[in-house]
This record gives structure tokens, C-alpha cells and sequence, in this order.
């Protein structure tokens, strides 16, 4: 290393100055560093929980499909809107259905669709305009019966003209979307895509983004597939369907596999190609047992989820539906899996599902089906793509500022037989950017903490239970390592506790944590002042999964349902989640939902009222403490 | 003495979960290894300060016999828990900090000017990466005056630490 000073001359007085600020910077731009990284492990643990958070809801939708039929009154029962129904109406027959209204401003689109539909979709999308419902249902059908036709793996040849762009997790963000299409052209016959998945969920446009590629692909063959995560609420059934009919992967020049996640060690390309893929009726749900009583107390399933419902679910009949049991594992692992370099093939812990798949699996596979290299999405990567097992594994990532404003840039790669793979990075800008590093540190830092404040108040009771039953002598304060061991074990979050304390609590000069201060700025606003805490709690944790499940039983879109579904619904819900709330507190909460008395509920209204309220925007740092 | 012992022992059970936190977070691959050019990165987090030199042997001591661009946990952990017991790398209490700069202001204005810290944080010393300036500059400097008035610089960054 360098030290010098600038002449024999030079008192050394101003060179121990110089020394001094030269480590105190290098010191806090480490800090800084850390606390980025800290930051983007909040946002990447929360994110893995709440996919495993998915896997019960999906579990429970299944579930109150099958056991909710004689509710509702109205002539379609949710029941009923099962897949061969949907088969039999005429497409015209369903769309027909619906009108589209003179004084409507959008775009509309004419079928067959043409190069001038795109131009129109990608116009009226960046003016921010909001497209029919009849014509995002007359683009999924028209989108799944040209899926139903494709093979489980898309072939692509590729040549000097016409090199194919692989892009990876978009999560509903079209300004990413957007910025490639301008980089790189639009899909069309010689200018192909290869969306590799997760296309929606998160990003708030996420809508925009399916209708995109849809219209991309019924246009021009843009080769868009697999594993799509939804969470569109009306048009949910349909685009159930449309996702099972997505193809699993491409194989590009006979040598380049693009699956979602990707392998695990009894991977079989052979099995993968003959199976019916549309059986997979739901990635997150396991496949029932054949001819029995599935007696579901405490089972858990391959994925580590316990579903616990009070009840059974009678399986007979429907093996033909759904895929056997070795092939979903198949499908699973191609979903689901992480690169890692550690050898082997070992389960994948951080999401619950596929596996964690080491270079020496990559050889082997690769070898097995005379292929060259892997390129699968899955995972954010700072630079929005990365190599790893000595580059046959590519993970390409498409959407930038994924966690939040600066997190990590997003990138496509063109392919072409011969010539080696090009990588292009982006990151959608905005003024903020621009910021000092401090400023943008903070920012994410903010953000990654308030997440995880709001994960802890809703879990709260729970939280203040452990902590209790550790502090034997009722002080109101626990060792930072007992703290510790409370919140991983109640959030389930593999997160650094110790470092992140005096973001979260305040610790006193002997360094023990007073644990009832994370509470003291932050509350769930209750829309019943009546209602218990941890009754509020658990419908603030669950008020996501809530709504969807309203707006699936709100079959007349009406924002109302009647106290009968209501108590129906939530009897189903806390069975199976297995709830312990008291039925006559519930009551209180529905009968005091009906404000106006005539027996239905405004659900809407009631699930926006759980907001949770910071006390002070910016966060209330508790004195420093002293590190060592 | 049994009681000294015992909050030694617990010092260093709480040091060794501390590490272990601040190590998984680089840990990327989830393998017990860290990239070699994140270890200042961790030691730093840690609230130790080395300097460029310190450091540069520090990691001659991590490495391999036969370097592979990673640390290895289990040999990371011993090192940095003797470091934290020693209370070894001290960092700069803000007076001094002040002083320093005070130091390098020989007219006594209250501020440095861009060209003067440039030169004497890239020329001198344990000179500053390019970036490295860019990043001190893009939060010090004040673009009306394109100068560095140190004490409101140093209060901000106190500030945003705490």
C-alpha cells in the first residue's frame, strides 16, 4: 500500500490529519455498506417468508372452494367456475357478457390483433390509462388457447439475424418493461423474447405487464413463460387457468435450457417433456392422496407447511386432475431452486420449496441432457444478472430498484448460437439516484425497518408473551441475545437481531434491551375501537389474504357481502389457520361492520381501516450505544 | 473470580453471536466464506477502524495458504473476537476528527475548498480511490460555494450515524 507525504518537507503534523480523516471515512462508508446490506436482508427474508405465507393461503382457497358451496344464493357459485364450465361457454358467449360502455376512454382492441394493438396498449399504458375488463378477458382466452397448443418446452433456433433477449423477473414493474423495449426493440418475428417468469405480483402494474406480453405473444410469438405468481382478484379464475397452460421452460439452440429457478439432482428433461402440464393446478399446493380421506391435523407437506384445518377433505375422484406426486416434484424443482456454490443438492430452507443445487449438479444434468448452460431468473441480483458455476448458471433478473429505490439495477441477455452471451444493464431512474450514498442508505433503511416494525406488530401479543416468559424478574428489559432469540423465533426471520437492535428497541447502558419500547410509536389504527388487540392483530396480519378471499366471494362485485358469507367465510378461515378467537368477539366486529343495519357488510371500508401508524415518519433513534 | 470469569465468558458468547451476524450478512452463498474484498466491509460494521495498512495485514492473516478469494468463518471468528476483546482499532472521537480537519485548514476559513481536499485526500496519506472521492465530495460539498464547511460535514454525518 501507498503512504506518502508530498515532500521531505512536509510537517507531519498535517499527514497524521490527513491519515485521520482518510480512516474515519473509510470507517463510515464501511457502515454504510452494512447497513445497505442489512437492509436488502430484511426486504430478502421478508420476501421468502411471505412466498411460504402463500403456500397456506393457496392451501386454504382450495380448501374453502370445496367446502363453501351452498352460500351463496346467486346462480354462478363460485364452485361452479371450474375448468370444464369455463370450456363449454363459448368464448364469445362469456365476453359477450360484457359491455363496453360508450363513455369508455381507453384503448379498444380489435380481434385478430395486429402490430397496430401493441403500439395502442403500450400508448394508452403510458398515459396511464386503465384497459376494459372485456378486453383483458378476450386477451386471456385468446392467450390460453394458443398456449394449450405449445409444447412443455419452447424450441428456439436462433441465427446471425435474429438473436433471441432473455429477460428475467419483471414483478409487475413496466417502467422496467418500458426501458427494454426502447433498449431493444419490440418482440416481433426477428427481434424475439424470452420472458423467464414472475412476470406480475408486487409491482403495481402488474396488470399492464401480463396484458403487454400477452399482446406481444399473440401478435408475434414472444416466447413468454412459465411460473406466473398472481394476485389479481376479479379475473383470478381466469388467469388460473391461462398459468397452468404456461410452458415450462425454452430450450434455446438445443443447448440452452431457461427455466424459472432452476435444477436439483434427479432433474429429468424426458419426464418434463411428456408430462400434462396444465394439471399442475397450482404450483404452492401439494398433490392430494388418491381415494382417501386426506386427514389434514398437523400435516406437513414437502413444502414445510403445516396445514392444519379442522376438517377433511374428501380426494376421490379428482386424481385425474392433478399430477402425480414424482412429476410435481419435477416441476417444483424447476421452479423453485437456487444456484449455490457449496456441492450437492440440498433443500431449499430460505423459500420451502425446490432445492439449493451445487455446480457439481450442474455438470452432471447438463452433461445428462447434452446441454451447455442454465440461464434462470428467480433471484434479485444487484447488478441485475450474475455467473456462477464457472458460467453454465446465468440468472438474469429485469426488474430494477426491486426492494426499493437503489437496490439493484435489472439487465436482459441476447443470445445467439456462436457468439457469446451480451448482458445489458439498466436501472430506472429518478431523481433520487442522484442523492449522496448516506441519503439513498437511509432511505432503504427506513424503508427495510418499517416493514419489519410492521411485521412485529402484528405479531405483537405473541411477541410480548416470549418476552415475558423469559423475564422472569418482570423488569420490562432482557439480555440482547434473549431478545434475539424472542423475535427470530416468533417472526421466523433469519435476520442479524444484534445489529439491527437499536434500529428496532432501546437498550440501556448495560445492554439490555427494554422490549416493550418497539411498540411505543407504532399502532394498528382499529376500525372498532371494541375490538381486542389480538383479534386486531390477527386481521391486520391476515388483511391481505382476506380481501382476496372476500373479493373471490363478492362474485357480484359489489363490495358487499352478507353477514351469513361473512360468518361462514371466517368459521372456514380460522379453522384453518387455526385461529383461536373467540366467535363472540367476531360477532361483535361483523355486527358492528353493518353500519347501516340492513345485514351486509362493506368489506372494503372495513379492511382499509387496518392501517398501521407510525407515530413519527422519520424513526425515533434511541440513544447510540457503544459497540464493544 | 468466578463471577469474572463468567462475564468474560459471556462477553465473548455475545462477541461470537455478534460476529456470526455481521459475517451471514456477506455470506452470500450461504457457505460460511465471504468474498476477501467485504472483509473490511464486516470489520468496519463491527465499529473497529484499521487503517488501509492495518487492514492489508489483517487480511494476509485471514487468507489461505493458498489464497482463493474468500475468508473462511472459522478462521475470521477467532481473529476478530481477540480484536473486539482488545478493544484493538479504536474509532475517531469526533473532536479529534474536527481537529484534523482544522489542521489542514491552514487560513483558518472554517471550510476547505474542493481542489485542496482532492488533493490532499488522493495525494497524501493512504491516498482515496476515485470513487471513494466522489462519494466524500458528492455529501460534503456545498455546490454554491464548491467548498467543504467541515463542522456542519461532520455534524451531518454524527447525526445520520446515530
Amino acid at each position: 500500500h501507498k503512504c506518502s507525504g508530498s515532500g521531505t518537507g512536509k510537517a507531519p503534523l498535517s499527514l497524521r490529519a490527513v491519515l485521520i480523516i482518510q480512516n474515519w471515512f473509510r470507517g463510515y462508508r464501511a457502515r454504510l455498506k452494512a447497513r445497505q446490506q442489512y437492509a436488502l436482508t430484511i426486504f430478502q427474508s421478508i420476501e421468502y417468508a411471505d412466498e411460504q405465507d402463500q403456500i397456506q393461503l393457496c392451501n386454504f382457497f382450495t380448501f374453502m372452494l370445496e367446502n363453501y358451496k351452498h352460500i351463496r344464493k346467486e346462480e354462478i357459485e363460485l364452485s361452479q367456475l371450474t375448468e370444464s364450465k369455463l370450456d363449454m361457454m363459448d368464448k364469445q358467449d362469456y365476453v359477450d357478457l360484457i359491455d363496453v360502455p360508450d363513455s369508455y376512454q381507453g384503448p379498444r382492441l380489435q380481434f385478430p390483433l395486429t402490430c397496430a394493438d401493441i403500439d395502442l396498449l403500450l400508448e394508452a399504458f403510458k398515459g396511464k390509462q386503465i384497459l376494459h375488463a372485456r378486453y383483458v378477458l378476450e386477451v386471456l382466452f385468446e392467450t390460453k388457447k394458443l398456449l394449450k397448443q405449445m409444447p412443455n418446452f419452447t424450441q428456439i433456433q436462433t441465427s446471425p439475424s435474429k438473436e433471441v433477449t432473455v429477460c428475467g423477473d419483471l414483478h409487475g414493474k413496466l417502467d422496467d418493461l418500458f426501458l427494454i423495449f426502447y433498449k431493444n426493440g419490440l418482440p416481433s418475428g426477428s427481434n424475439p423474447y424470452v420472458f423467464n417468469g414472475d412476470f406480475v405480483d408486487r409491482g403495481r402494474n402488474s396488470m399492464e405487464v401480463l396484458m403487454i406480453l400477452c399482446v406481444s405473444f399473440l401478435k408475434n410469438k414472444t416466447y413468454s413463460i412459465s411460473y406466473l405468481q398472481i394476485h389479481g382478484k376479479k379475473i383470478l379464475q381466469t388467469l388460473e387457468e391461462l398459468y397452468t397452460w404456461l410452458p415450462i421452460g425454452t430450450i434455446i439452440d438445443n443447448e440452452i435450457l431457461v427455466v424459472h429457478g432452476g435444477i436439483s439432482e434427479t432433474t429429468d428433461l424426458n419426464l418434463l417433456h411428456r408430462l400434462e402440464r396444465n394439471k399442475m393446478k397450482s404450483v404452492l399446493m401439494p398433490p392430494k392422496e388418491i381415494n382417501k380421506d386426506y386427514n389434514t391435523d398437523s400435516k406437513h407437506s414437502k413444502l414445510g407447511v403445516t396445514i392444519s384445518a379442522h376438517g377433511r377433505i374428501k380426494a376421490s375422484g379428482l386424481s385425474s386432475e392433478h399430477l402425480p406426486k414424482h412429476e410435481w416434484e419435477q416441476v417444483i424443482d424447476i421452479l423453485w431452486s437456487d444456484p449455490r456454490g457449496k456441492k450437492g443438492c440440498f433443500p431449499n430452507t430460505g423459500r420451502g420449496g425446490g432445492c439449493y443445487f451445487g455446480p457439481d449438479i450442474t455438470s452432471k444434468i447438463l452433461n445428462k441432457f447434452q446441454l451447455k448452460m442454465i440461464i434462470r431468473s428467480h433471484e434479485c441480483k444487484p447488478e441485475g444478472y450474475e455467473i456462477c458455476h464457472g458460467g453454465k448458471v446465468v440468472t438474469i433478473f429485469s426488474a430494477s430498484n426491486y426492494y426499493e429505490e437503489d437496490s439493484n439495477r435489472g439487465a436482459y441477455v441476447k443470445l445467439c448460437s456462436g457468439t457469446n452471451p451480451r448482458f445489458f444493464q439498466y436501472q430506472v431512474t429518478d431523481a433520487t439516484c442522484f442523492q449522496p450514498l448516506h441519503q439513498r442508505v437511509s432511505t432503504m433503511e427506513n424503508s427495510a425497518i418499517k416493514i419489519l416494525r410492521e411485521r412485529m406488530i402484528s405479531r405483537k401479543s405473541d411477541l410480548i408473551h416470549a418476552f415475558q416468559h423469559q423475564d422472569r424478574r418482570k423488569s420490562g428489559k432482557l439480555p440482547v441475545s434473549q431478545w434475539a432469540f424472542c423475535m427470530e423465533s416468533i417472526l421466523g426471520l433469519n435476520l442479524p437481531w444484534r445489529s439491527l437492535s437499536s434500529n428496532l428497541v432501546i437498550i440501556d447502558q448495560n445492554g439490555n434491551v427494554e422490549y416493550m419500547s418497539s411498540f411505543r410509536n407504532i399502532h394498528i389504527e382499529k376500525p372498532i375501537k371494541e375490538a381486542n388487540s389480538a383479534l386486531v392483530e390477527t386481521l391486520y396480519r391476515y388483511r391481505s389474504d382476506l380481501e382476496i378471499i372476500f373479493n373471490a366471494i363478492d362474485t357480484d362485485h359489489s363490495g358487499l357481502i352478507s353477514m351469513e358469507e361473512f360468518h361462514a367465510m371466517w368459521k372456514l378461515f380460522s379453522s384453518h389457520y387455526n385461529l383461536h378467537i373467540d366467535n363472540s368477539q367476531v360477532n361483535k366486529i361483523a355486527n358492528m361492520m353493518d353500519l347501516n343495519r340492513d345485514g351486509s357488510i362493506d368489506f372494503t371500508e372495513f379492511l382499509k381501516a387496518f392501517y398501521v401508524v407510525h407515530k413519527y415518519e422519520t424513526m425515533v433513534k434511541p440513544e447510540a450505544t457503544n459497540l464493544a | 473470580m468466578a463471577d469474572e470469569k463468567d462475564r468474560e465468558e459471556t462477553a465473548v458468547a455475545e462477541f461470537h453471536k455478534k460476529i456470526k451476524e455481521a459475517f451471514e450478512v456477506f455470506d452470500h452463498e450461504s457457505n460460511n466464506t465471504v468474498d476477501v474484498r467485504e472483509i473490511g466491509t464486516i470489520i468496519r460494521s463491527l465499529g473497529c477502524c484499521p487503517s488501509e495498512g492495518e487492514l492489508h495485514d489483517l487480511i494476509a492473516e485471514l487468507e489461505e495458504e493458498e489464497p482463493t478469494g474468500y475468508i473462511r468463518f472459522e478462521k475470521f471468528l477467532p481473529v476478530m473476537t481477540e480484536i473486539l476483546l482488545e478493544r484493538r482499532y479504536r474509532p475517531i472521537p469526533e473532536d479529534v476528527l474536527l481537529r484534523a480537519f482544522e489542521v489542514l485548514d491552514t487560513a483558518k476559513r472554517g471550510f476547505l475548498t474542493k481542489d485542496e481536499l482532492i488533493k490532499y485526500m488522493t495525494e497524501e496519506g493512504e491516498p482515496f480511490s476515485q470513487e471513494e472521492m466522489e462519494e466524500m465530495l458528492s455529501a460534503a460539498i456545498d455546490p454554491e460555494s464548491n467548498s467543504i464547511n467541515y463542522k456542519d460535514y461532520i455534524s451531518m454525518m454524527v447525526i445520520d450515524e446515530n
